[in-house]
């Protein structure tokens, strides 16, 4: 197994390569001078000429591209023109904000989406069934940042169950100090129970837009997964041996349904990440993706070029920590032939 | 083809969802094309007097915070959304089925090299990926259109890919390459239209998702520049009036938004169940 | 046939709802089967063998329906019976095996948990006993080093060696009945007469009886006593196996005796089954579902079936014009 895990960490090469070649295109392909853009719209022609010196735009492609691998490797993203900041310190801070905000979300979803499914597959035609099938198709026809502005109408300005959707805590509390940079987490290890209370209440709302706009692909995806196992020779051959419906339903056929539910994970990833960026415009959410909002309508690109890099480094990651998971809980990998 | 139709009558009559979204398919296309003339209202004028009045007879969704009229906004936006998601999956359609044709028909290096760049698109996460280009590229509408297009590509060529390859030695194909046809001309005339109906199915399931990715890239300001209408825009213009209250400016559309989405996925289980039963969830 | 049958089959019919209408699936299926005996269920694809096997085992989808009948088995009517009551008595007292072996066993549960889950079930033994004694039912379906096998999963085994698997399932506790659906299909033609000597032997240790579901007449000639035919939905004929040899009775059986290839009979002599299964969606199906296929029609055949009991014991013809 050990082999195995080896293997696929290896095969994620080819893949970061890939990522690396793409941000870096993706910087030269600018329209006009990338120099004028990296220099920012108000920059005299010197200013510019030494940005294109400095940034080592006036040596050939390649070169270039050593360059900039070598300065990735020393952590080097360029600096953030409104912020003055080397954009790996902006991004560091930013992330924790942006991964709770996430896997939360990941989280509730997978809590709501895989009991649902696995209810609407073992009572096919009941009201429950119905009720997934109209779920998952009306979930991912659900802009995420329309579901987040609709539940801020809703539980803040009507109902004001909810905070106002202005960032991670509510400016009455001071944000607990820094272990994970998960605030909800951060505060359990302080003990300060109701910072995690205001917290989490800062969340609920941004979470719950993700996982409805996730919930579908999950929903989906364990129902067929379910309906294909319970209709599989081995799951007749355990009710003829008797066993209850308990150990047949969850022993026997979820454990073989979760195998493809696992794998839509990595699609469900690349979801997730891309409605993060809007649902965090939408509550003001001190992450990355608002940052490179910001970045993209002030045209500064280092930073987006920076975000767009650890966005894909962070989905790269993602999916080989799913595949991983993988080859641990199927015993055929490896064995197909 | 008697019982292609049977068959179609027979999926259709099963399931009325179906042919539901058939209805409103054609009801969203009817507003693209005759939607600048139906809408009551110039959808740029403004009107100082008239800025954010609720729902009411004379403006149905209300106005905006310059005076617009919203369902006059809603209705030509219809144009230009449907314009970028038809656009960008046509282009798709044409990158990806015929590059993954060409994958699985010819394999070897041509089926290494798709795959390669369809897996590099596929390491980034789609939308920060379409982001990432729009920034690169400039903010226009064509951009959006090429960035929706190159994120759905992989989709596409995989399905081309597998489809293809289960038929390159098949029987038709063979019997095309006995009486002297080039690997070439067989692929465009025997591979190509036999693949098509379910790229077809492909393609309606994707629009959804171009309408979606092309609406978000405008919501976080890329792209469409206002005060065009598009739903994106719209809803991004009403989203900060929704803590004080007018919820009217970014509900509608993102109604808009939300429905032609639905709409097509409906189509696309649908147009599923009638070109390939097997594969219903 | 011993005074009290393990399994007495009475009058069963079934049926399936599907989309084109309802299918009679069975009709008026009457068997029994005495402690220790084996008899064979025999007859072609959709005969409705292995739909009167589920039925048993009370296993059936959710589209069939029993209409009518009994089966009784250790006094209690399985139709009848609570789904509970139905659970204590599968793969304890009534135990099943069925074809393709390699995916009739979960992919992902190593073959010793699987055997250990039944007698956990309804061994009455402890958590920590059961992965010994399921080594040794391993042992006791033959396979070598069952230690190590114990942890196999299904796919790093043979098909044959995956049938020892479920044989040890079924068997594991001594159940008063094994119904084997296609034990041998999908595997080798040595692997078949392995397997079946071991569920004949099996059997035979523990006085079970056991039901054999098969197409093959020739596989159900050597190693059963008694042989029932069936043919779309209806017993047409049960017969000692000897006997049913010597002097078939209804045409049908004539014809699938002489499909059948014995060591003696050249190519030539094999003859096919002409016409197919009538459709059993049909609202008017006829009286004798061989009618349409037979060559001994009579005018009297369109009435209902009479059920000719025959001379020797536990026989039976349902034609108007046997042999």
């Amino acid at each position: 197994m050990l082999s195995l895990i080896g293997k696929r960490i290896i095969s994620a090469i080819p893949s970061v390569i890939g990522v690396l070649v793409v941000t870096f295109v993706l910087t030269r392909a600018l329209p006009g001078d990338p120099a004028a853009y990296f220099a920012g719209p108000a920059a005299t022609p010197q200013a510019i000429e030494e940005i294109r010196r400095s940034l080592g735009l006036d040596k050939s492609l390649p070169e270039q591209f050593v360059v900039y691998i070598s300065d990735l490797a020393r952590g080097d993203l360029g600096n953030s023109i409104a912020t003055g900041q080397p954009v790996l310190t902006e991004i560091v801070t930013r992330l924790p904000a942006s991964l709770e905000l996430t896997l939360l979300g990941l989280l509730v979803s997978v809590l709501i989406a895989v009991p649902l499914g696995v209810l609407a597959a073992t009572r096919p035609g009941s009201l429950i069934d119905h009720a997934c099938r109209v779920i998952t198709t009306a979930g991912v026809s659900l802009p995420a940042f329309f579901t987040g502005l609709l539940l801020v109408y809703v539980l803040y300005y009507r109902l004001g169950w909810a905070p106002a959707p202005l960032g991670r805590l509510d400016i009455f509390y001071s944000a607990p100090n820094t272990v994970t940079g998960f605030y909800t987490i951060d505060a359990l290890i302080e003990g300060n129970f109701e910072v995690f209370r205001a917290a989490l209440a800062q969340l609920l709302l941004p979470v719950t837009a993700l996982a409805i706009f996730t919930l579908a692909p999950l929903a989906r995806m364990t129902r067929a997964a379910m309906l294909e196992v319970l209709n599989s020779d081995f799951i007749r051959t355990a009710r003829a041996a008797g066993l209850p419906k308990g150990k047949i339903v969850y022993g026997y056929a979820f454990r073989n349904a979760m195998l493809p539910v696992v794998t839509t994970l990595g699609m469900v990833f690349s979801f997730l990440l891309g409605a993060n960026v809007l649902v965090e415009k939408v509550f003001s959410w001190p992450g990355i993706g608002t940052f490179a909002i910001e970045a993209l309508i002030a045209s500064d690109y280092a930073p987006i070029q920076g975000f767009v890099l650890t966005m894909a480094m962070l989905y790269v990651t993602l999916n080989l920590v799913i595949d991983i998971l993988y080859i641990v809980i199927d015993p055929r990998v490896g064995f197909e032939s | 083809m008697k019982a292609t139709w049977k068959h179609i009558r027979y999926v259709l009559g099963e399931n009325p969802v179906t042919l539901f979204a058939f209805a409103l398919f054609g009801f969203i296309l009817l507003c693209a094309i005759f939607g600048p003339w139906l809408a009551p209202y110039d959808p740029l004028t403004t009107n100082a007097a008239q800025s954010l009045k609720p729902p009411s007879a004379r403006h149905w969704f209300g106005t905006d915070a310059l005076g617009r009229d919203i369902f006059s906004r809603v209705l030509v936006a219809t144009r230009l959304d449907l314009g970028i998601a038809f656009a960008s999956v046509i282009l798709t359609f044409a990158i990806g089925a015929l590059a993954g044709i060409a994958a699985g028909f010819f394999g070897g290096w041509v089926d290494r090299l798709v795959g390669r760049l369809a897996d590099t698109i596929m390491a980034f996460p789609l939308f920060v990926l379409a982001m990432g280009i729009v920034a690169a590229l400039g903010n226009s509408v064509g951009n959006i259109v090429l960035a929706t297009a190159i994120i759905n590509t992989p989709l596409y060529a995989r399905v081309a890919r597998a489809e293809a390859n289960i038929r390159r030695n098949a029987g038709f194909v063979e019997a095309a390459r006995l009486s002297g046809n080039s690997e070439v001309r067989i692929l465009l005339l025997q591979i190509l239209p036999n693949i098509l109906p379910i790229l077809m199915v492909q393609c309606s399931l994707t629009m959804g998702y171009a309408i979606l990715n092309a609406a978000g890239l405008s919501f976080i300001g890329l792209g469409i520049a206002p005060p065009t209408p598009e739903w994106g825009i719209l809803v991004a213009e009403g989203a900060a009036l929704m803590i004080s209250g007018e919820w009217w400016v970014a509900l509608f559309p993102g109604l808009a938004l939300m429905t032609a989405v639905f709409c097509f996925n409906l189509l696309g289980d649908g147009l599923r169940d009638i070109v390939d039963p097997r594969r219903r969830t | 046939m011993s005074a009290v049958p393990v399994l007495a089959v009475d009058n069963l019919s079934v049926e399936f709802r599907t989309r084109s209408g309802i299918v009679k699936a069975l009709e008026q299926v009457s068997f029994n089967i005495g402690k220790g005996e084996m008899v064979a269920i025999v007859g072609e694809s959709g005969s409705g063998k292995s739909v009167t096997a589920y039925t048993v085992m009370g296993i059936l989808d959710a589209a069939g329906r029993v209409d009518s009948g009994s089966a009784v088995f250790g006094g209690l009517d399985l139709l009848q019976a609570r789904e509970s009551a139905l659970r204590e008595i599968r793969g304890r007292e009534m135990s099943m095996i069925f074809q393709n072996p390699r995916v009739a066993l979960n992919p992902i549960r190593r073959v010793g948990d699987q055997i250990a889950d039944v007698l956990l079930q309804h061994g009455g033994i402890t958590r920590r006993e059961a992965p010994k004694r399921a080594i040794e039912m391993l042992a006791r379906v033959r396979i070598p080093d069952p230690e190590r096998r114990a942890r196999a999963y299904p796919f790093e085994l043979s098909g044959g060696m995956c049938q020892r698997i479920m044989i040890a399932i079924a068997l594991a506790c001594s159940p008063r009945l094994l119904i084997a659906d296609e034990p041998t299909t999908g595997l080798d033609v040595t692997t078949q007469a392995a397997i079946m000597d071991l569920i004949a032997e099996l059997g035979a240790e523990q006085g079970m009886a056991t039901l054999l579901i098969t197409h093959d007449l020739g596989m159900a000639a050597e190693y059963c006593d008694h042989i029932v035919v069936m043919h779309a939905g209806h017993v047409v004929e049960m017969a000692p196996t000897a006997a049913l040899f010597a002097n078939p009775r209804h045409p049908y059986t004539a014809r699938l005796i002489a499909a059948t290839p014995r060591p003696t009979a050249r190519l030539a002599d094999l003859v096919s089954i002409p016409g197919n299964l009538p459709d059993l969606r049909a609202t008017v199906i006829p009286a004798c579902r061989y009618s349409v296929r037979c060559e001994r029609r009579k005018p009297r055949c369109e009435q209902p079936l009479p059920l000719v009991l025959g001379d020797e014991k536990g026989s039976m013809v349902a034609c108007w014009n046997p042999l």
